[in-house]
């Protein structure tokens, strides 16, 4: 006991009814430092404390509805000014959407917020331990007992008279909590070496761990089943077919339907003058040519054909269609650019079918006359 | 604790308030007659109403009865014979419901057979939607919650004198039997005298919805009956800060689970868009309809959520008294919003519909105190909760 002081004189109660009456008790008798402690948080404690309500519920108000107005902001500034975008066809600011992100943000905001204010504000972190949490009165009270204890340095307190108080209360068991004054104030500093060695040390386990995981573990027996399928891979072999080839050659003599081989390779002229568009410029037709230049052609010359989409400016300007060029040029002449490219443009064969190919050349031909109207269209 | 028990006599309320219930109930009768001389089609229609928000208040208050035994909650025991007096309305709720019966050509349209015969839509349904089918499934759902109700509060009241702790363990097995009966009846309940006055129109979330504002409103009936007890000294101290923190913490959670539930149901058909199911908002966005519509979001939403949003306005009794009130009030203006709309092209709100809610408040009224002077304890003084229930705190 030499040359430590006298913390505190702490007791133990085994009742939670018992501790509320207590500490009125105690409150009553006028000592100001002392504190409850319990296994789980009691209703009726802080009024029996007469302690002010807490203010950290205006923390999460506070930042309840700052989530909840940055949400809104920032959903804002994404769908109507920065990258306005269709959705559903719904307008840009289109608040029912926002909502549910509204509320998420709302809450994740203000749970972790009112976490990290109380942790590191109102706890005062990685200062929030005290000598008192090591003591054996500490760990009853942190396991089935509620226990007071008040401080040496409270303006009544006097050993005898605490203690008899205590007893008058009905207090299981009494402590005399002794510290030394170094003890008391020893203070961790954020860098302390413990705590950095061991910030680090998590992090590289952690990262290590995810690192070995994604890269190894799920490529180990028998982890990897999703990468092991029954199914014939391209240039792998296969006991299906006697020669154990995975890839096959197609029948001798046939060609695969839609795949016609194109005879005008590199021949933009012979094309030009042997071609002619197979299908006749209905409705349907038409139809299925709007929707498919609108889809590969409109990008780059523009959703009329003039040439002024969002790539001007921002790649060699895709030229205007309402040239003379292309309106004295024949279907076929269209069509060959189209399948094999020019210049800059790439072909297109592998992706637009033979017949939408034709049936982009007549919409071309809709939109060139709609600009270059004969004049029989103008009576 | 014991001595307090004794101490506790059961006071009837006062024949005066007894008058004022009668006369409330005797001004909204008369009232409401007029009403249907005047014009029986807009009266009934808001029959209907009040109708449908009794259910909500008694068959609420079961559904809260049942959960307080499957919960083994503690601290609502000692209201408990509040709950069950507005349990005991289900029987008469019936008979206010018969009328419906009897006049369903003024309210649902597709029991028009000319209506049905020209409707493609309402041919489909008509194996569901018709006269005799309506009355049977009426029948159904207050067979079931009349004898769950009775069953459920003859055992709570023989307690009292026998003091039988297998009442407690039978009453819970019941309530495990009557939760999922209650999801259904609701359920079928609500889409048939709430969907179906616009039968074209559906919503798969429309049960749930109801429910949100059955479990709110007889939550705020009961509390406030609770409120005014327990101010006019009828539970003597028996009730503490800690029993209407719990009612106000309750009312706010179904604040927002009915906050929840509404938004869901309009966002699912904001966003699919579809033609068939969008009338029925739009419908309720415009023509002076919009007017309810605004008052729902704010009134049965936002003004309670933060009128109740502290700590200590859970258990602050004049605060908590005012927005079970308000509640009600929401809660009426929600049964009002589901059925008039679909009846009225353009907003109509007059005498008739203030006459027939003078009417169900006297209803609720007079119910109330005749079944209050009955009682012959106001706590369950013979259930083995009742002692924790006391001494409840948080």
């Amino acid at each position: 006991m030499e040359n430590k002081t006298l913390y505190a004189v702490a007791a133990t109660f085994d009742d939670v009814n018992k501790t509320i009456d207590a500490v009125h008790k105690v409150n009553e008798t006028g000592f100001k430092e002392y504190d409850v402690h319990s296994p789980y948080p009691v209703h009726g404690l802080p009024q029996a404390m007469k302690l002010k309500p807490s203010k950290l519920g205006y923390v999460t108000l506070i930042f309840g509805f700052a989530g909840a107005i940055f949400a809104f902001l920032f959903m804002y500034w994404v769908n109507v000014i920065d990258y306005p975008l269709v959705v559903g066809g719904k307008p840009f600011y289109q608040l029912p959407a926002y909502i549910p992100v509204m509320f998420e943000v709302t809450v994740l905001s203000a749970t972790v917020f009112t976490v990290i204010w109380m942790l590191f504000i109102m706890f005062k972190f990685p200062n929030n331990t005290h000598p008192l949490l090591e003591t054996e009165y500490m760990k009853k009270v942190s396991v089935d007992r509620y226990g007071i204890s008040i401080k040496a340095t409270d303006e009544l307190f006097d050993l005898n008279r605490v203690k008899d108080l205590f007893k008058q209360l009905g207090a299981e068991e009494i402590f005399e909590i002794h510290f030394k004054t170094e003890e008391l104030e020893y203070k961790p500093k954020i860098f302390d070496k413990k705590f950095v060695s061991f910030l680090v040390l998590t992090a590289v386990i952690v990262s290590g761990i995810t690192y070995f995981v994604l890269n190894h573990l799920l490529f180990m027996s028998p982890f990897n089943w999703m990468h092991e399928q029954f199914r014939v891979d391209p240039q792998t072999t296969t006991t299906v077919f006697k020669d154990n080839f995975g890839m096959r050659m197609p029948v001798e003599g046939t060609v695969s339907r839609g795949h016609l081989p194109y005879p005008f390779k590199g021949k933009p002229v012979e094309a030009e003058k042997f071609l002619v568009n197979p299908l006749v410029p209905s409705k349907k037709v038409l139809d299925l040519g709007k929707q498919k230049y609108l889809t590969f052609c409109s990008p780059c010359h523009g959703n009329f054909g003039m040439g002024d989409s969002r790539l001007r400016g921002q790649f060699p300007n895709p030229p205007t269609l309402h040239s003379d060029r292309i309106r004295n040029m024949k279907d076929g002449g269209i069509y060959h650019i189209i399948t094999e490219g020019q210049n800059v443009m790439p072909g297109y064969a592998s992706q637009i079918s033979e017949e939408e190919r034709w049936a982009i050349v007549h919409y071309i031909r809709v939109l060139l006359r709609s600009v270059n109207p004969k004049e029989s269209d103008l009576r | 604790m014991s001595s307090e028990l004794i101490n506790l006599q059961k006071k009837d309320i006062s024949q005066k308030s007894k008058l004022l219930a009668f006369g409330i109930l005797g001004l909204g009768l008369i009232l409401s007659v007029v009403a249907y001389l005047v014009d029986s089609h807009r009266a009934l229609a808001n029959y209907n109403v009040i109708f449908t928000f009794l259910v909500s208040v008694a068959v609420g208050n079961l559904f809260w009865f049942a959960i307080e035994y499957l919960s083994g909650a503690v601290w609502s025991t000692v209201m408990r014979r509040i709950n069950e007096i507005f349990i005991s309305f289900i029987p008469v709720v019936f008979v206010i419901g018969l009328v419906i019966l009897f006049n369903t050509h003024s309210i649902f349209h597709w029991s028009h057979e000319e209506a049905v015969k020209n409707d493609k839509l309402l041919q489909l349904k008509s194996p569901y939607l018709n006269e005799q089918f309506f009355s049977i499934r009426y029948f159904v759902y207050f067979i079931l919650w009349i004898s769950f109700g009775i069953f459920m509060t003859k055992f709570s009241l023989k307690q009292d004198e026998s003091k039988d702790q297998l009442l407690t363990y039978k009453n819970s097995k019941l309530s495990a039997i009557f939760i999922p009966v209650f999801a259904i009846t609701l359920t079928f309940f609500s889409i048939d005298f709430l969907m179906s006055t616009e039968p074209h129109w559906f919503s798969t979330i429309f049960g749930v919805y109801y429910f949100s504002g059955t479990a709110l409103s007889s939550l705020a009936v009961l509390t406030l009956a609770i409120i005014i007890l327990h101010e006019k000294g009828y539970f003597g101290n028996l009730l503490r800060k800690d029993h209407f923190y719990n009612l106000g913490a309750l009312l706010f959670a179904f604040i927002n689970f009915w906050a929840y539930i509404a938004f869901s149901q309009f966002l699912l058909i904001w966003y699919a868009n579809l033609p068939e199911e969008t009338f029925w908002m739009i419908h309720r966005w415009e023509k002076g309809w919009e007017i309810f519509s605004f008052i729902l979001i704010f009134g049965h939403f936002l003004i309670p959520y933060f009128a109740l949003l502290s700590q200590q306005s859970k258990s602050n009794l004049s605060r908590l008294k005012f927005m079970s009130i308000w509640i009600i009030a929401m809660h009426y203006v929600d049964l009002y919003w589901l059925v008039m709309p679909s009846l009225y092209k353009e907003v109509v709100f007059g005498w008739i519909e203030i006459s027939f809610i003078i009417l169900g408040i006297g209803i609720l009224f007079t119910l109330f105190v005749i079944r209050f002077n009955k009682l012959k304890n106001i706590i369950p003084v013979g259930d083995p909760k009742l002692k924790r229930s006391l001494e409840f705190h948080l």
